[in-house]
Protein backbone atom coordinates (compact mmCIF):
# COMPACT_ATOMS: atom_id res chain seq x y z
CA UNK A 1 0.00 0.00 0.00
CA UNK A 2 1.13 3.37 -0.79
CA UNK A 3 0.39 6.42 1.63
CA UNK A 4 0.41 10.09 1.74
CA UNK A 5 1.12 11.41 5.03
CA UNK A 6 -0.26 15.09 5.27
CA UNK A 7 3.33 17.14 6.87
CA UNK A 8 1.99 19.77 9.04
CA UNK A 9 4.46 23.37 9.50
CA UNK A 10 3.96 26.90 9.14
CA UNK A 11 5.93 27.35 6.34
CA UNK A 12 9.35 27.09 7.69
CA UNK A 13 9.33 24.28 10.35
CA UNK A 14 7.63 21.12 10.46
CA UNK A 15 5.25 19.95 13.29
CA UNK A 16 5.65 17.52 15.48
CA UNK A 17 2.32 16.01 15.13
CA UNK A 18 3.51 14.52 11.36
CA UNK A 19 5.63 12.13 13.13
CA UNK A 20 2.94 10.20 15.05
CA UNK A 21 1.05 9.70 11.76
CA UNK A 22 4.32 8.69 9.61
CA UNK A 23 4.86 6.25 12.34
CA UNK A 24 0.78 5.13 11.82
CA UNK A 25 0.69 5.04 8.16
CA UNK A 26 4.62 3.10 8.23
CA UNK A 27 2.11 0.21 9.11
CA UNK A 28 0.16 -0.13 6.04
CA UNK A 29 2.69 0.55 3.57
CA UNK A 30 5.23 2.64 1.85
CA UNK A 31 5.42 6.30 2.94
CA UNK A 32 5.27 9.27 0.81
CA UNK A 33 4.44 13.00 1.89
CA UNK A 34 2.65 16.21 0.88
CA UNK A 35 4.39 19.14 2.05
CA UNK A 36 1.38 22.09 0.77
CA UNK A 37 2.38 25.70 1.56
CA UNK A 38 3.87 28.64 0.54
CA UNK A 39 7.86 29.18 0.44
CA UNK A 40 8.23 26.15 2.38
CA UNK A 41 11.34 24.12 0.73
CA UNK A 42 12.82 23.87 4.07
CA UNK A 43 10.24 21.93 5.98
CA UNK A 44 9.79 19.69 2.34
CA UNK A 45 13.83 19.46 3.55
CA UNK A 46 12.77 18.13 6.77
CA UNK A 47 10.11 16.01 6.49
CA UNK A 48 12.85 14.16 3.21
CA UNK A 49 14.96 13.59 6.56
CA UNK A 50 12.54 11.50 8.52
CA UNK A 51 12.95 8.06 8.73
CA UNK A 52 10.52 6.45 6.55
CA UNK A 53 9.49 9.07 4.37
CA UNK A 54 10.22 7.52 0.95
CA UNK A 55 9.12 10.95 -1.12
CA UNK A 56 8.26 14.47 -0.42
CA UNK A 57 5.41 16.25 -2.40
CA UNK A 58 6.26 19.99 -2.72
CA UNK A 59 3.44 21.66 -3.72
CA UNK A 60 4.99 25.32 -3.20
CA UNK A 61 2.37 28.06 -3.59
CA UNK A 62 1.03 31.24 -2.59
CA UNK A 63 -2.77 29.39 -2.59
CA UNK A 64 -1.51 26.67 0.31
CA UNK A 65 0.26 29.33 2.32
CA UNK A 66 -2.32 28.97 5.20
CA UNK A 67 -3.74 25.28 4.60
CA UNK A 68 -7.20 26.27 3.68
CA UNK A 69 -9.27 23.12 2.99
CA UNK A 70 -10.96 24.68 -0.54
CA UNK A 71 -7.40 25.13 -2.15
CA UNK A 72 -5.36 21.64 -0.49
CA UNK A 73 -8.45 19.01 -0.53
CA UNK A 74 -8.60 19.07 -4.69
CA UNK A 75 -4.34 18.89 -4.51
CA UNK A 76 -4.81 15.86 -1.83
CA UNK A 77 -7.75 13.99 -3.63
CA UNK A 78 -5.30 14.40 -7.08
CA UNK A 79 -2.39 12.90 -5.43
CA UNK A 80 -4.77 10.19 -4.19
CA UNK A 81 -5.24 9.18 -7.68
CA UNK A 82 -1.61 7.20 -7.66
CA UNK A 83 -1.55 6.57 -3.07
CA UNK A 84 -4.42 4.25 -1.57
CA UNK A 85 -4.46 6.10 1.88
CA UNK A 86 -4.11 9.74 3.09
CA UNK A 87 -3.09 10.05 6.59
CA UNK A 88 -3.47 12.90 8.60
CA UNK A 89 -2.23 14.13 12.40
CA UNK A 90 -5.62 14.93 13.94
CA UNK A 91 -4.89 17.84 14.71
CA UNK A 92 -7.16 21.29 13.66
CA UNK A 93 -5.74 21.11 10.18
CA UNK A 94 -5.89 17.17 9.70
CA UNK A 95 -9.24 17.49 10.54
CA UNK A 96 -10.61 20.66 9.02
CA UNK A 97 -8.74 19.22 5.48
CA UNK A 98 -8.96 15.51 5.81
CA UNK A 99 -12.84 14.92 5.55
CA UNK A 100 -12.84 17.35 2.79
CA UNK A 101 -10.40 15.19 1.18
CA UNK A 102 -12.66 12.07 1.95
CA UNK A 103 -16.08 13.65 0.68
CA UNK A 104 -13.87 14.08 -2.87
CA UNK A 105 -13.02 10.53 -3.16
CA UNK A 106 -15.79 9.10 -1.93
CA UNK A 107 -15.08 7.24 0.66
CA UNK A 108 -15.44 7.63 4.89
CA UNK A 109 -12.72 8.99 6.98
CA UNK A 110 -11.71 6.92 10.12
CA UNK A 111 -10.71 9.44 12.68
CA UNK A 112 -8.44 9.07 15.54
CA UNK A 113 -7.01 5.74 15.04
CA UNK A 114 -5.68 4.56 18.08
CA UNK A 115 -4.35 1.85 16.56
CA UNK A 116 -3.56 -0.31 12.99
CA UNK A 117 -4.78 -3.79 13.04
CA UNK A 118 -4.82 -4.82 9.46
CA UNK A 119 -4.89 -3.18 5.73
CA UNK A 120 -8.43 -1.97 6.41
CA UNK A 121 -8.86 -2.73 10.32
CA UNK A 122 -8.67 0.06 12.62
CA UNK A 123 -9.47 1.07 16.47
CA UNK A 124 -10.59 4.54 17.59
CA UNK A 125 -12.18 6.29 20.83
CA UNK A 126 -15.67 6.60 20.57
CA UNK A 127 -18.17 8.20 23.06
CA UNK A 128 -15.44 10.44 24.94
CA UNK A 129 -13.01 7.46 24.79
CA UNK A 130 -15.20 5.31 27.26
CA UNK A 131 -15.64 3.00 24.48
CA UNK A 132 -12.96 1.44 21.74
CA UNK A 133 -14.37 0.42 18.51
CA UNK A 134 -12.88 -1.66 16.19
CA UNK A 135 -13.74 -0.75 12.78
CA UNK A 136 -13.37 -2.00 9.27
CA UNK A 137 -13.50 -0.31 5.69
CA UNK A 138 -14.98 -1.48 2.94
CA UNK A 139 -13.60 1.83 0.84
CA UNK A 140 -10.78 1.04 -1.69
CA UNK A 141 -9.22 4.24 -0.68
CA UNK A 142 -8.41 4.74 2.68
CA UNK A 143 -8.56 8.30 4.50
CA UNK A 144 -7.75 8.44 8.10
CA UNK A 145 -6.77 10.79 11.11
CA UNK A 146 -4.04 9.86 13.48
CA UNK A 147 -4.27 10.41 17.05
CA UNK A 148 -0.59 11.47 17.88
CA UNK A 149 -0.87 10.12 21.58
CA UNK A 150 -0.90 6.33 20.59
CA UNK A 151 2.12 6.14 18.10
CA UNK A 152 5.42 6.51 18.71
CA UNK A 153 7.24 9.65 16.95
CA UNK A 154 9.06 8.60 13.75
CA UNK A 155 12.67 9.67 13.66
CA UNK A 156 13.35 12.90 12.62
CA UNK A 157 17.36 12.12 11.32
CA UNK A 158 17.86 9.04 8.97
CA UNK A 159 15.75 8.83 6.20
CA UNK A 160 16.75 10.03 2.52
CA UNK A 161 13.44 10.89 0.91
CA UNK A 162 13.62 12.46 -2.47
CA UNK A 163 11.56 15.61 -3.29
CA UNK A 164 9.41 16.27 -5.55
CA UNK A 165 7.79 19.06 -7.01
CA UNK A 166 4.19 18.78 -7.54
CA UNK A 167 0.89 21.69 -8.48
CA UNK A 168 -2.67 21.51 -8.16
CA UNK A 169 -5.42 23.85 -9.11
CA UNK A 170 -4.17 26.40 -6.55
CA UNK A 171 -6.73 29.28 -5.11
CA UNK A 172 -10.52 27.75 -5.25
CA UNK A 173 -11.36 31.41 -4.81
CA UNK A 174 -13.82 29.81 -2.22
CA UNK A 175 -11.94 31.29 1.22
CA UNK A 176 -9.22 33.75 1.98
CA UNK A 177 -6.70 33.88 5.32
CA UNK A 178 -7.62 37.18 7.17
CA UNK A 179 -5.55 36.75 10.48
CA UNK A 180 -4.23 34.25 13.11
CA UNK A 181 -3.61 35.00 16.86
CA UNK A 182 -0.99 32.09 17.97
CA UNK A 183 0.09 32.83 21.44
CA UNK A 184 3.86 32.88 21.78
CA UNK A 185 5.30 30.70 24.72
CA UNK A 186 8.02 29.36 25.44
CA UNK A 187 6.84 26.26 27.10
CA UNK A 188 6.53 23.04 25.72
CA UNK A 189 3.35 22.62 23.24
CA UNK A 190 0.78 20.51 25.51
CA UNK A 191 0.74 17.38 22.82
CA UNK A 192 4.53 17.04 23.01
CA UNK A 193 5.12 18.03 27.05
CA UNK A 194 6.40 15.60 29.52
CA UNK A 195 4.36 17.16 32.52
CA UNK A 196 1.89 19.48 32.11
CA UNK A 197 0.21 21.23 35.10
CA UNK A 198 -3.50 21.96 34.20
CA UNK A 199 -6.17 24.00 36.34
CA UNK A 200 -9.89 24.09 36.66
CA UNK A 201 -13.00 26.44 37.57
CA UNK A 202 -11.41 26.19 41.39
CA UNK A 203 -8.94 28.90 40.50
CA UNK A 204 -11.46 31.17 40.08
CA UNK A 205 -9.81 33.68 38.02
CA UNK A 206 -7.32 34.51 35.51
CA UNK A 207 -5.38 36.23 37.68
CA UNK A 208 -5.63 33.35 40.50
CA UNK A 209 -4.86 31.07 37.80
CA UNK A 210 -1.56 32.95 36.81
CA UNK A 211 -0.90 33.19 40.06
CA UNK A 212 -1.07 29.65 41.29
CA UNK A 213 -0.77 27.55 38.37
CA UNK A 214 2.08 29.50 36.38
CA UNK A 215 5.09 29.07 39.12
CA UNK A 216 4.79 25.48 39.32
CA UNK A 217 4.29 24.93 35.68
CA UNK A 218 7.62 26.94 36.31
CA UNK A 219 9.14 24.98 38.46
CA UNK A 220 9.10 21.99 36.72
CA UNK A 221 9.10 22.75 32.86
CA UNK A 222 5.89 22.16 32.19
CA UNK A 223 3.13 22.97 29.98
CA UNK A 224 -0.51 24.76 31.24
CA UNK A 225 -3.85 23.18 30.41
CA UNK A 226 -7.21 23.76 32.26
CA UNK A 227 -10.46 22.33 31.93
CA UNK A 228 -13.30 22.91 29.83
CA UNK A 229 -14.67 25.08 32.38
CA UNK A 230 -11.94 27.20 33.03
CA UNK A 231 -11.76 28.16 29.77
CA UNK A 232 -14.80 29.23 29.17
CA UNK A 233 -14.89 31.29 32.26
CA UNK A 234 -11.95 33.23 30.19
CA UNK A 235 -9.13 32.18 32.83
CA UNK A 236 -6.82 30.97 29.67
CA UNK A 237 -7.34 30.71 25.59
CA UNK A 238 -8.83 27.92 24.16
CA UNK A 239 -5.41 26.31 23.10
CA UNK A 240 -5.21 25.18 27.01
CA UNK A 241 -8.38 22.82 26.87
CA UNK A 242 -7.35 19.57 27.23
CA UNK A 243 -10.19 17.31 26.78
CA UNK A 244 -12.97 15.37 24.19
CA UNK A 245 -13.26 18.36 21.46
CA UNK A 246 -9.48 19.97 22.69
CA UNK A 247 -6.45 18.89 22.96
CA UNK A 248 -5.40 14.63 23.73
CA UNK A 249 -2.75 14.67 26.07
CA UNK A 250 -0.35 11.56 27.30
CA UNK A 251 2.88 13.08 29.50
CA UNK A 252 4.74 11.25 31.83
CA UNK A 253 2.88 13.55 34.86
CA UNK A 254 -0.64 14.82 34.64
CA UNK A 255 -1.17 17.66 37.68
CA UNK A 256 -4.30 18.21 37.54
CA UNK A 257 -5.31 21.25 40.07
CA UNK A 258 -9.12 21.94 41.41
CA UNK A 259 -10.37 19.93 38.08
CA UNK A 260 -13.16 17.52 39.39
CA UNK A 261 -12.68 15.22 36.39
CA UNK A 262 -16.28 15.50 34.14
CA UNK A 263 -15.47 12.54 31.26
CA UNK A 264 -15.72 15.28 28.82
CA UNK A 265 -11.38 15.99 30.26
CA UNK A 266 -10.77 12.54 31.66
CA UNK A 267 -11.23 11.35 27.54
CA UNK A 268 -8.04 13.76 26.92
CA UNK A 269 -5.72 13.54 29.93
CA UNK A 270 -6.37 9.59 31.15
CA UNK A 271 -3.80 7.84 28.77
CA UNK A 272 -1.19 9.95 30.74
CA UNK A 273 1.23 7.85 32.65
CA UNK A 274 1.00 9.17 36.05
CA UNK A 275 -1.58 11.36 36.93
CA UNK A 276 -1.86 13.47 40.37
CA UNK A 277 -5.07 15.28 41.50
CA UNK A 278 -5.40 18.50 44.14
CA UNK A 279 -9.01 18.94 45.19
CA UNK A 280 -10.85 19.76 48.49
CA UNK A 281 -13.66 17.67 47.04
CA UNK A 282 -12.48 14.34 48.36
CA UNK A 283 -15.40 12.66 45.90
CA UNK A 284 -14.11 14.45 42.67
CA UNK A 285 -14.33 11.88 39.96
CA UNK A 286 -10.90 13.28 39.36
CA UNK A 287 -8.97 10.89 42.15
CA UNK A 288 -11.06 7.88 41.03
CA UNK A 289 -8.46 8.02 38.26
CA UNK A 290 -5.82 9.68 39.73
CA UNK A 291 -3.07 7.94 40.92
CA UNK A 292 -1.75 10.08 43.66
CA UNK A 293 -4.38 12.80 45.19
CA UNK A 294 -4.37 15.11 47.79
CA UNK A 295 -7.90 16.38 49.31
CA UNK A 296 -6.66 19.84 50.14
CA UNK A 297 -7.47 23.56 49.01
CA UNK A 298 -5.73 24.40 45.84
CA UNK A 299 -4.79 27.84 47.13
CA UNK A 300 -2.81 26.53 49.80
CA UNK A 301 -1.63 22.95 48.45
CA UNK A 302 0.30 24.60 45.41
CA UNK A 303 2.12 27.33 46.47
CA UNK A 304 3.24 24.88 49.23
CA UNK A 305 4.19 22.45 46.97
CA UNK A 306 5.76 24.94 44.33
CA UNK A 307 7.98 26.29 47.45
CA UNK A 308 9.34 22.97 48.40
CA UNK A 309 10.11 21.79 44.66
CA UNK B 1 -31.41 34.28 3.67
CA UNK B 2 -32.33 31.10 5.05
CA UNK B 3 -29.88 29.18 7.30
CA UNK B 4 -30.05 25.24 7.59
CA UNK B 5 -29.37 23.79 10.75
CA UNK B 6 -28.91 20.13 11.07
CA UNK B 7 -29.08 18.01 14.51
CA UNK B 8 -28.04 14.75 16.07
CA UNK B 9 -30.08 12.86 18.94
CA UNK B 10 -27.21 11.43 21.19
CA UNK B 11 -26.48 9.87 24.69
CA UNK B 12 -26.95 12.90 26.96
CA UNK B 13 -23.77 14.64 27.16
CA UNK B 14 -23.77 13.68 31.42
CA UNK B 15 -24.20 10.04 30.89
CA UNK B 16 -21.60 8.00 31.01
CA UNK B 17 -21.48 5.64 28.53
CA UNK B 18 -21.58 2.13 29.01
CA UNK B 19 -20.42 -0.79 26.66
CA UNK B 20 -22.21 -3.94 26.56
CA UNK B 21 -20.85 -7.13 27.91
CA UNK B 22 -21.60 -9.05 24.40
CA UNK B 23 -19.17 -6.12 22.41
CA UNK B 24 -21.82 -5.29 20.28
CA UNK B 25 -21.84 -1.55 21.06
CA UNK B 26 -22.63 0.95 23.87
CA UNK B 27 -25.86 0.49 25.82
CA UNK B 28 -28.74 3.35 24.86
CA UNK B 29 -31.50 1.52 26.36
CA UNK B 30 -33.27 3.44 28.70
CA UNK B 31 -30.92 6.40 29.00
CA UNK B 32 -31.00 9.81 28.85
CA UNK B 33 -30.71 11.47 24.77
CA UNK B 34 -30.47 14.70 24.08
CA UNK B 35 -29.27 17.02 21.48
CA UNK B 36 -25.85 16.63 20.75
CA UNK B 37 -24.50 19.83 22.63
CA UNK B 38 -22.47 21.16 19.51
CA UNK B 39 -25.93 21.64 17.56
CA UNK B 40 -27.65 23.36 20.30
CA UNK B 41 -24.87 26.14 19.82
CA UNK B 42 -24.97 25.70 15.87
CA UNK B 43 -29.20 26.31 16.60
CA UNK B 44 -28.40 29.58 19.00
CA UNK B 45 -26.17 31.51 16.61
CA UNK B 46 -28.89 30.78 13.78
CA UNK B 47 -31.10 32.26 16.37
CA UNK B 48 -28.98 35.31 16.91
CA UNK B 49 -28.66 35.47 13.39
CA UNK B 50 -31.77 35.91 12.95
CA UNK B 51 -32.42 38.13 15.67
CA UNK B 52 -29.76 40.50 14.62
CA UNK B 53 -31.71 40.91 10.94
CA UNK B 54 -29.06 38.60 8.87
CA UNK B 55 -31.17 35.48 8.58
CA UNK B 56 -35.24 35.28 7.68
CA UNK B 57 -35.41 31.64 8.53
CA UNK B 58 -33.99 28.69 10.53
CA UNK B 59 -34.56 25.35 9.15
CA UNK B 60 -33.42 22.49 11.44
CA UNK B 61 -32.99 18.87 9.91
CA UNK B 62 -32.27 15.78 11.55
CA UNK B 63 -31.17 12.05 10.45
CA UNK B 64 -32.72 9.59 12.58
CA UNK B 65 -35.07 7.42 14.55
CA UNK B 66 -38.61 8.54 15.00
CA UNK B 67 -37.28 10.06 18.17
CA UNK B 68 -35.41 12.23 16.56
CA UNK B 69 -38.32 14.44 16.70
CA UNK B 70 -38.36 15.08 20.00
CA UNK B 71 -34.42 16.92 18.93
CA UNK B 72 -36.07 18.91 16.58
CA UNK B 73 -39.29 19.68 18.48
CA UNK B 74 -36.45 21.09 21.00
CA UNK B 75 -34.86 23.26 17.96
CA UNK B 76 -38.38 24.52 16.83
CA UNK B 77 -38.75 25.51 20.67
CA UNK B 78 -35.48 27.34 20.77
CA UNK B 79 -36.64 28.76 17.70
CA UNK B 80 -35.95 27.21 14.66
CA UNK B 81 -39.12 28.12 11.86
CA UNK B 82 -39.46 24.65 10.83
CA UNK B 83 -38.26 20.93 10.50
CA UNK B 84 -37.61 18.07 8.62
CA UNK B 85 -36.99 14.45 9.61
CA UNK B 86 -35.20 12.42 7.44
CA UNK B 87 -36.18 9.31 9.02
CA UNK B 88 -34.03 5.98 9.31
CA UNK B 89 -33.69 3.01 11.82
CA UNK B 90 -29.97 3.13 10.35
CA UNK B 91 -27.04 4.19 11.57
CA UNK B 92 -26.33 7.04 9.08
CA UNK B 93 -22.56 7.13 8.24
CA UNK B 94 -21.10 11.06 8.16
CA UNK B 95 -20.67 10.81 4.29
CA UNK B 96 -24.33 9.44 3.75
CA UNK B 97 -25.75 12.53 6.11
CA UNK B 98 -23.46 15.14 4.03
CA UNK B 99 -25.25 13.52 0.68
CA UNK B 100 -28.91 13.81 2.40
CA UNK B 101 -27.74 17.08 3.43
CA UNK B 102 -26.37 18.12 0.38
CA UNK B 103 -29.89 17.41 -1.39
CA UNK B 104 -31.46 19.12 1.25
CA UNK B 105 -29.65 21.88 0.37
CA UNK B 106 -30.60 21.90 -3.26
CA UNK B 107 -34.12 21.56 -2.49
CA UNK B 108 -34.11 24.54 -0.09
CA UNK B 109 -31.34 27.20 -1.17
CA UNK B 110 -30.06 28.28 2.02
CA UNK B 111 -27.35 30.73 2.45
CA UNK B 112 -25.41 28.98 5.01
CA UNK B 113 -25.35 26.05 6.65
CA UNK B 114 -24.37 25.66 10.44
CA UNK B 115 -23.29 22.27 12.33
CA UNK B 116 -22.02 21.32 15.42
CA UNK B 117 -17.96 20.09 15.01
CA UNK B 118 -18.68 16.71 16.66
CA UNK B 119 -21.20 14.72 17.75
CA UNK B 120 -20.59 13.18 20.89
CA UNK B 121 -21.22 9.80 20.59
CA UNK B 122 -19.05 8.94 17.23
CA UNK B 123 -17.06 11.79 17.66
CA UNK B 124 -16.11 11.37 13.82
CA UNK B 125 -15.91 15.78 12.99
CA UNK B 126 -16.61 15.40 9.75
CA UNK B 127 -20.45 15.90 8.72
CA UNK B 128 -19.63 19.99 8.01
CA UNK B 129 -15.94 19.37 5.99
CA UNK B 130 -17.49 16.72 3.71
CA UNK B 131 -21.25 18.76 3.36
CA UNK B 132 -18.70 21.42 2.14
CA UNK B 133 -17.04 19.50 -0.25
CA UNK B 134 -19.24 18.18 -2.15
CA UNK B 135 -21.59 21.53 -2.16
CA UNK B 136 -18.29 23.32 -3.29
CA UNK B 137 -18.60 25.43 -0.92
CA UNK B 138 -15.95 26.98 1.85
CA UNK B 139 -15.82 25.63 5.32
CA UNK B 140 -15.49 28.01 8.19
CA UNK B 141 -14.96 24.92 11.28
CA UNK B 142 -14.46 24.84 14.94
CA UNK B 143 -15.87 28.37 14.83
CA UNK B 144 -15.49 30.90 17.68
CA UNK B 145 -16.78 33.99 16.38
CA UNK B 146 -19.30 34.30 13.05
CA UNK B 147 -19.61 38.06 11.43
CA UNK B 148 -21.78 37.60 8.27
CA UNK B 149 -20.93 40.37 5.83
CA UNK B 150 -22.13 41.11 2.37
CA UNK B 151 -21.95 38.00 0.37
CA UNK B 152 -19.34 36.80 2.96
CA UNK B 153 -19.31 35.33 6.53
CA UNK B 154 -15.72 35.69 8.93
CA UNK B 155 -14.67 32.82 10.52
CA UNK B 156 -12.94 33.30 13.69
CA UNK B 157 -11.82 29.40 14.32
CA UNK B 158 -10.29 27.57 17.29
CA UNK B 159 -7.49 26.06 16.21
CA UNK B 160 -4.46 24.14 17.84
CA UNK B 161 -2.46 27.35 18.33
CA UNK B 162 -4.70 30.27 18.93
CA UNK B 163 -7.51 31.61 16.72
CA UNK B 164 -7.19 31.56 13.18
CA UNK B 165 -9.88 33.93 11.15
CA UNK B 166 -10.69 33.21 7.52
CA UNK B 167 -13.33 34.68 5.04
CA UNK B 168 -15.48 33.04 2.98
CA UNK B 169 -17.81 33.47 -0.25
CA UNK B 170 -21.69 32.72 1.02
CA UNK B 171 -23.31 30.29 0.77
CA UNK B 172 -20.99 28.40 3.20
CA UNK B 173 -20.83 25.51 5.58
CA UNK B 174 -19.12 26.80 9.46
CA UNK B 175 -19.16 24.01 11.92
CA UNK B 176 -19.75 25.19 15.92
CA UNK B 177 -17.31 25.34 18.53
CA UNK B 178 -18.06 25.85 22.50
CA UNK B 179 -17.12 29.69 22.97
CA UNK B 180 -18.92 30.40 19.88
CA UNK B 181 -22.03 30.82 22.48
CA UNK B 182 -24.29 29.75 25.31
CA UNK B 183 -27.42 28.24 23.50
CA UNK B 184 -30.99 29.63 25.69
CA UNK B 185 -33.12 27.31 27.17
CA UNK B 186 -36.25 27.02 25.24
CA UNK B 187 -38.82 28.61 27.77
CA UNK B 188 -42.50 26.84 27.92
CA UNK B 189 -45.05 28.84 25.79
CA UNK B 190 -42.18 28.56 23.13
CA UNK B 191 -42.29 24.38 24.12
CA UNK B 192 -46.10 24.74 23.53
CA UNK B 193 -45.53 26.57 20.31
CA UNK B 194 -43.23 24.66 18.60
CA UNK B 195 -45.58 21.23 18.37
CA UNK B 196 -47.57 23.42 16.32
CA UNK B 197 -44.61 24.31 13.86
CA UNK B 198 -44.39 22.04 10.34
CA UNK B 199 -42.14 19.14 10.79
CA UNK B 200 -41.50 17.72 7.36
CA UNK B 201 -40.83 13.39 7.30
CA UNK B 202 -38.90 11.88 4.70
CA UNK B 203 -37.07 8.96 3.94
CA UNK B 204 -33.29 8.48 3.09
CA UNK B 205 -34.69 7.48 -0.77
CA UNK B 206 -36.75 10.92 -0.92
CA UNK B 207 -33.02 12.03 -1.82
CA UNK B 208 -31.93 8.96 -3.79
CA UNK B 209 -29.19 8.90 -0.81
CA UNK B 210 -27.74 5.16 -0.46
CA UNK B 211 -27.23 5.47 3.26
CA UNK B 212 -25.39 1.34 3.37
CA UNK B 213 -22.01 1.81 5.60
CA UNK B 214 -18.90 2.03 4.63
CA UNK B 215 -16.98 1.10 7.54
CA UNK B 216 -18.37 -2.02 9.86
CA UNK B 217 -17.68 -2.18 13.85
CA UNK B 218 -16.58 -5.60 14.87
CA UNK B 219 -16.33 -5.16 18.29
CA UNK B 220 -16.78 -2.13 21.17
CA UNK B 221 -14.94 -2.81 23.83
CA UNK B 222 -14.41 -0.81 27.35
CA UNK B 223 -10.66 1.19 27.47
CA UNK B 224 -8.35 0.03 30.15
CA UNK B 225 -9.38 0.62 33.17
CA UNK B 226 -7.33 3.11 35.45
CA UNK B 227 -7.91 2.34 39.18
CA UNK B 228 -7.95 4.90 41.95
CA UNK B 229 -4.12 5.24 43.74
CA UNK B 230 -3.64 6.35 46.68
CA UNK B 231 -4.71 9.72 48.66
CA UNK B 232 -1.34 10.99 50.16
CA UNK B 233 -1.44 12.81 53.14
CA UNK B 234 0.37 15.52 52.39
CA UNK B 235 2.13 18.14 50.04
CA UNK B 236 5.63 16.62 51.88
CA UNK B 237 4.68 13.27 50.23
CA UNK B 238 4.15 14.32 47.02
CA UNK B 239 7.49 15.84 46.92
CA UNK B 240 9.03 12.64 47.56
CA UNK B 241 7.16 11.20 45.07
CA UNK B 242 7.52 13.41 42.50
CA UNK B 243 11.49 13.53 43.63
CA UNK B 244 10.88 9.33 43.18
CA UNK B 245 9.30 9.64 39.67
CA UNK B 246 12.73 12.07 38.60
CA UNK B 247 10.50 15.20 37.97
CA UNK B 248 11.55 17.45 40.60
Amino acid sequence: MKTLVWVEHDNAQMKDATLAAVTAASKLGEVHAIVAGSGCQAVADQAAKVAGIGKVHLADDAAYANALPENVAPLIADLMGHHDAFVAPATTTGKNIAPRVAALLDVMQISDILSVEGDKTFTRPIYAGNAIATVTTSDEKLVITVRGTAFDKAATEGGSGEVEAVSGSGDAGLSAFVSEEIAKSDRPELTSAKIIVSGGRALGSSEKFEEVITPLADKLGAGIGASRAAVDAGYVPNDYQVGQTGKIVAPEVYIAIGISGAIQHLAGMKDSKTIIAINKDEDAPIFQIADYGIVADLFNAVPELTGKL
Amino acid sequence: MKILVPVKRVIDYNVKPRVKADGSGVDLANVKMSMNPFDEISVEEAIRLKEAGKAEEIVAVSVGPAKAQETLRTALAMGADRAILVQTDDEVEPLAVAKILKAIVEAEDPGLVILGKQAIDDDSNQTGQMLAALLGWGQGTFANTVEVGDGTIDVKREIDGGLQTVQLKLPAIVTTDLRLNEPRYASLPNIMKAKSKPLDQKTPADYGVDTAPRLTTSKVTEPPKREAGEILEDVDTLVAKLKEMGVA
